[in-house]
Formats: C-alpha cells, sequence, structure tokens
C-alpha cells in the first residue's frame, strides 16, 4: 500500500493518492492532500466545498451528487474545476479525505 | 494524470506494423496509462473471492497460489462443461480475420493481440494444448503452448483491453462471441484473484448497498428530494417521486449515476418530469437502486448475485412490471440472462403501458421494458405534448450504446425520440451507428484513469465519427442511454473533438416536454437559457 509523506507526516492511500482511512482526516490532512492536488494554500473558498463535502460524508457516507455540491456552496462546475483541477470527484473528494467515487461516474 | 497522456496528434501515430516475433514470443509489457489497478483486499475479502492480497500488474510478483495452474486448468475444465458456446469458440474459429480491424482496441492501439482473433486465441491456445489431442501432440505446431505465469500476465492485459462490446461478433461468419471469451478470461483470472478495482469495488458497493456508489437508502432519498425541489426552480411544477411504495403499478429501476453524477442528473430530472405529466403510477427503490451490474465485468455468478435484488424488490413492493432507464450494460443481462439467471418472474404481468394501453408482448418473459420503448409509444400515442425548439441550442447526434443497441437491438425508439424532440438530429456515418457502434472505449469495468491512454484509443474510432458530424453539421451534442458513455464520453470527446457536449435522450425529453401548470421555460434543465430559432425542414 503507497504510503503518502509530507514534512514527516505519513499516510496510507491508494494508488489514485485517496485516504485509506477516512476517519484519520483533519485539517492538517486536508492540506498535506491538497498539496497532492496542486493547489499550494487551501482559500476559505476551497475550505468551503471541503467542509461541505466533509460534513454531507459524514452523515450519508458517501460525496454528495455534483449538482447539489455546486448548488449548496454556491459554485459553478467551472469554478470547482478551478479550485481542484481534477474536479469534484478526483480532486475536492480526495482533499475532504473521502473515498473515490466508483461506477459509471 | 493527464500531463502523463500524449497529445492528441502524438498519440494518433499509430503503428499497425506487427512485431517481428511470433505472437507467442512477445511477452506483455504493464505500461503505465494503460492498465487498471488490482482488486484492493478489502473488496475481493468483502466479495468472498479467491486470493485476497494486496498487489499491482505492474509488480514482478503477482503473489498467484501455489496450485494457480490446477485451479486455472481445472476452471476451463470445468466451464468448457458447463458453457457450450465457449467450447464451440473455442473450436471453430478459422482465424479468417473478420473481426480483426473491427475492435477499437485495435484500431487506436496497432497492437495485434488487440484483433479479436488474437485476443481469443490467448486462450485458445491454452485449451488446444491441455484439452485438445492434436495441441497435446504437436505442441506449437498446432497452435497450442504451456500455461506459464506469463499467461496470465498477458491474459489480464488483454482481457481487461475489451470492453465486451461485441462489435466484432457482428462480422464473425461463425457468430463467434468474443466478448463471452472475454468473460470467461475474466472469470478465470478471478479464480487465482487476478482482477481489477473498478469493477470490483462498484460490486461490493452494490453487494452492500444496493448501488455502485455505496449510496445509502438515506443518501438516496437526498438525492431524489434534490431533485425534486431543483425541478420546482426550474419548472415551477412540483413533482412527486414515490419511494418504495408498496403496490405501485411500475417499479423504475435506474443507473446509481443518474442520481450522483453530471451530466446523468439531467437524465433523471427528465424522467420525473415525464412520469409526472403522464401520472405513471410508479415507485423508485433505494435497495434496487441501481441498473447497471458489474458483476458483468467480473464472473456470472456475482452477475447473478448482484441482479437477484430487482426481481427480489418487485416482488417485495408488488408491482406490476418493470421499467428501466438509460443503462447501458444492464440491458444485456436483463435482456440476456435475467429471465434464466434470475427469473421466472412469474409474480409479475406483462407490461403494459397505463397510458396508451400497449402491451410490450416482446418482454413477456422478462417483464421488464426500457424508457426508451416505453416513451417512442407515449409519442407514437400522441399521449405528450412536446415543444422541440426548446432543444434549439442543440445540434445532436445519437451514439448507440453497445449493449442497448447489440445485446437488445433497441434502435428505433431513441432515434424516434430525438426527431420528436429537438429539430436539428444528424447520424454518424453508418458503419459507426446501430449494429455496428463504436464503444466509448471505456465499458466493462475500465472507465477509470490510471488506464487513460488506453481508454483514449478504444475511444478514437467512436471520437472520429463524431467529429465527421460536428464539422459537417455543426452538432454540438452527442446523445446517448448508457451512464458508462455519460460519464467516459465527455472526456474523450475533449480530448479527440472538443465542443462537443454530451447527454442522455430523456434529458432532451425532459426539455421539450410541455407540463401541465409549468411555467414559461426560459431555460433547459441544465439551466442554460433556451435559443428557439427558426429551422428548417431536418435533415
Amino acid at each position: 500500500m503507497p504510503i503518502l509523506e509530507i514534512e514527516g507526516r505519513k499516510y496510507e492511500v491508494d494508488e489514485d493518492g485517496f485516504l485509506q482511512d477516512p476517519n484519520i482526516w483533519n485539517e492538517q490532512v486536508a492540506q498535506d492532500l491538497a498539496k497532492t492536488e496542486g493547489i499550494e494554500q487551501m482559500t476559505e473558498d476551497h475550505w468551503k466545498v471541503v467542509n461541505y463535502l466533509r460534513n454531507y460524508y459524514l452523515q450519508y457516507g458517501i460525496a454528495p451528487m455534483i449538482r447539489k455540491l455546486c448548488k449548496e456552496t454556491g459554485f459553478s462546475l467551472n469554478q470547482i474545476y478551478q479550485l481542484f483541477p481534477s474536479g469534484p470527484a478526483k480532486g475536492a473528494c480526495k482533499v475532504a479525505g473521502l473515498p473515490k467515487p466508483t461506477g459509471c461516474v | 494524470m493527464s500531463e502523463q497522456v500524449p497529445k492528441p496528434e502524438e498519440l494518433v501515430q499509430i503503428d499497425y506494423q506487427p512485431p517481428a516475433k511470433p505472437w507467442m514470443d512477445v511477452p506483455v509489457e504493464f505500461r503505465r496509462g494503460t492498465f487498471c489497478y488490482a482488486g484492493a483486499k478489502k473488496n475481493v475479502e468483502y466479495l468472498g473471492f479467491p486470493n485476497p492480497r494486496d498487489w499491482q500488474p505492474m509488480d514482478e510478483d503477482w503473489k498467484l497460489p501455489p496450485n494457480w495452474r490446477e485451479i486455472i486448468l481445472e476452471g476451463m475444465r470445468d466451464r468448457l462443461q458447463k458453457f457450450r458456446s465457449f467450447r464451440l469458440f473455442m473450436d471453430i474459429c478459422v482465424r479468417c480475420g473478420a473481426c480483426a480491424d473491427k475492435c477499437h482496441f485495435y484500431l487506436g492501439s496497432g497492437d495485434p493481440k488487440n484483433m479479436p482473433v488474437l485476443r481469443a486465441e490467448l486462450i485458445r491456445s491454452i485449451y488446444r494444448r491441455y484439452f485438445t489431442w492434436t495441441g497435446r501432440l504437436f505442441g506449437r505446431l498446432a497452435g497450442a503452448r504451456d500455461l506459464t505465469e506469463d499467461v496470465i500476465k498477458e491474459w489480464f492485459y488483454y482481457f481487461y483491453q475489451c470492453t465486451e462490446c461485441r462489435r466484432c461478433s457482428v462480422f464473425c461468419p461463425y457468430g463467434i462471441d468474443t466478448a463471452e471469451i472475454t468473460m470467461i478470461g475474466r472469470e478465470l483470472l478471478n479464480l487465482v484473484g487476478c482482477n481489477i478495482n473498478w469493477a470490483l469495488e462498484p460490486a461490493a458497493n452494490c453487494f452492500r448497498t444496493g448501488n455502485h456508489l455505496g449510496i445509502q437508502p438515506h443518501g438516496f432519498k437526498d438525492s431524489i428530494e434534490f431533485a425534486i425541489d431543483e425541478l420546482e426552480d426550474l419548472t415551477g411544477v412540483r413533482v412527486e417521486v414515490p419511494i418504495a411504495k408498496k403496490g405501485a403499478e411500475v417499479l423504475f429501476i435506474m443507473p446509481s449515476a443518474d442520481y450522483f453524477a453530471s451530466p446523468h442528473y439531467y437524465t433523471l430530472l427528465g424522467y420525473l418530469l415525464l412520469f409526472h405529466q403522464i401520472g405513471l403510477d410508479y415507485t423508485v427503490s433505494p435497495y434496487a437502486s441501481e441498473g447497471g451490474n458489474f458483476g458483468l465485468f467480473i464472473s456470472h455468478e456475482m452477475m447473478k448475485r448482484l441482479n437477484d435484488k430487482i426481481y427480489r424488490e418487485a416482488k417485495r413492493l408488488k408491482v406490476k412490471w418493470l421499467l428501466g432507464g438509460e443503462c447501458g450494460h444492464m440491458w444485456r443481462v436483463l435482456h440476456q440472462y435475467m429471465d434464466t439467471m434470475n427469473g421466472p418472474a412469474d409474480f409479475l404481468e406483462v407490461p403494459k403501458s397505463p397510458i396508451t394501453g400497449t402491451v410490450f408482448e416482446h418482454a413477456k418473459s422478462t417483464k421488464m421494458i426500457h424508457i426508451c420503448e416505453f416513451t417512442a409509444d407515449l409519442i407514437r400515442h400522441g399521449k405528450i405534448k412536446l415543444d422541440p425548439s426548446r432543444n434549439d441550442h442543440w445540434v445532436v447526434t445519437y451514439h448507440d450504446s453497445c449493449n442497448t443497441s447489440r445485446a437488445m437491438g433497441l434502435l428505433e425508439e431513441p432515434r424516434y425520440i430525438l426527431r420528436n424532440v429537438c429539430r436539428n438530429f444528424y447520424e454518424m456515418p453508418e458503419n459507426t451507428i446501430r449494429e455496428q457502434t463504436f464503444c466509448c472505449g471505456s465499458g466493462s469495468g475500465l472507465g477509470t484513469d490510471e488506464n487513460l491512454e488506453a481508454r483514449l484509443r478504444g475511444g478514437l474510432p467512436r471520437a472520429n465519427a463524431v467529429k465527421y458530424v460536428r464539422d459537417r453539421y455543426g452538432v454540438n451534442l452527442l446523445a446517448c442511454i448508457c451512464a458508462i458513455d455519460k460519464a467516459t464520453l465527455p472526456t474523450l470527446l475533449e480530448y479527440w473533438c472538443p465542443g462537443v457536449e454530451v447527454a442522455g435522450v430523456h434529458e432532451l425529453v425532459g426539455n421539450a416536454l410541455v407540463v401541465d401548470g409549468e411555467k414559461e421555460r426560459t431555460t433547459d434543465l441544465r439551466g442554460q437559457p433556451l435559443r428557439r430559432k427558426e429551422v428548417t425542414a431536418n435533415a
């Protein structure tokens, strides 16, 4: 299993760099995962998306619908791609410590 | 990820010159971008499959069980007895090569082992060696070879570089169904724990929660309620969506991506508006919350286990018949396996449209019809009012999904619907549509990211045909009825022919449908402004 190491902090991740154990997530983890997505500094907008995803995940055990994420955070899909270049599933979900959505998505 | 993918002008330089050495002497090379990650241990364990472990295809040691050879050969023997088609397909191929240039993966990669004939030969050579006397006696002279670990690696590479689309089988003079050979190949690999995570994780999720994404009932309800609210914002009409309503006439089953991903979601809005307008007595279920069946991409047994929920839920809810949404491979399972695998569904009635009275006789055994059949029938009987000018901002072409076209013959209904809901509709060249349709290149569990180069290569013939209608007619929308298409074609088209978006047929139905009591529509279901225009008669 690959290990992601950032400034001495080590995380077990999958082949795509998603956190293996969503329970160890905290803000520091998010900042570290963001670096792997090419996000040097998490802004207020990044946190808005990440916190929304995180809270939804804690309630429902899954990421929200993409459309719902856009509507509830007020960002268009394009804006989400600007914030997280790999997109809502592969980028934003990764930073929020959620598992990668699978299937016909 | 994306920075590793070559540019289109590089990728299109395809070398069709085969290697100088005989194919048996060319080892497989696991180059990043061309294969999928291995099934994660937790998913292999969850599904109760053999040999759960941490491994990846690029590892030297695949950690096969010590008696892997016996397992594979015993598995082959068992399947040769169980599936007459498998033995027949092993025996009758004359290697005429009619299939060779029909495979999208061969066309896009130039790799001769992607010719369907040679892909099948990978397993046929083992069949000859261990199950025919000519192969036992004459070995390589008779096209036979020993089963080694390298053969297993080669199987893994090429059986997970076939999307089971069955285009080659259309051209085979013997009717050999290479998809079934791939399916057997994958089953055998699965016996020794060689599978891909993009097929296993959805299957594990589906087994646990009823859908590939792992959405639980409260999440299902939340998504449906969100769609109801948004439809009200868009149209001024509040629809009702009964969830797990006992005694409803119809159980509607869609792919889970329809209530999760984009652009699938807009198709969901289309379904809901349609059912509201015609007053259909229906229900959706958080248990049978997935039409798709990634078990098809693993083994017959897994397919059966996942599909079980459909009839089970129909029975529990006491519905009369089943309606299925815009999903591709779901229809291969429902149309060709469900009846004997999970049936007979003698507790259901032959589907009959409560609006038109049409009895769908062709489904009298499975009791399940496709929403395009249902909607086309409504239009044919003039039961819904449509304003196709609301789709004037789209110039549309239609991509036949492999499974709805080749596995169930659904060719006319989607086109009939499209011609009624939009005014600019153009077909791609005839050798790329209907039963000759080209695959998206990402079906059968290959729609992940780590194999993006393989997907882009496999999707090249499809994208090329889309480019033709884009350049000739200004096509800016590809309509389709498969969730994998909706997930993967946007990436493919952005790469090979930018400027063409992807939508479900029922998204366009939802745009055009005139709903009682609706406010004046100024946007489509995506919230984009309408651009009605005067157009002359359609092509």
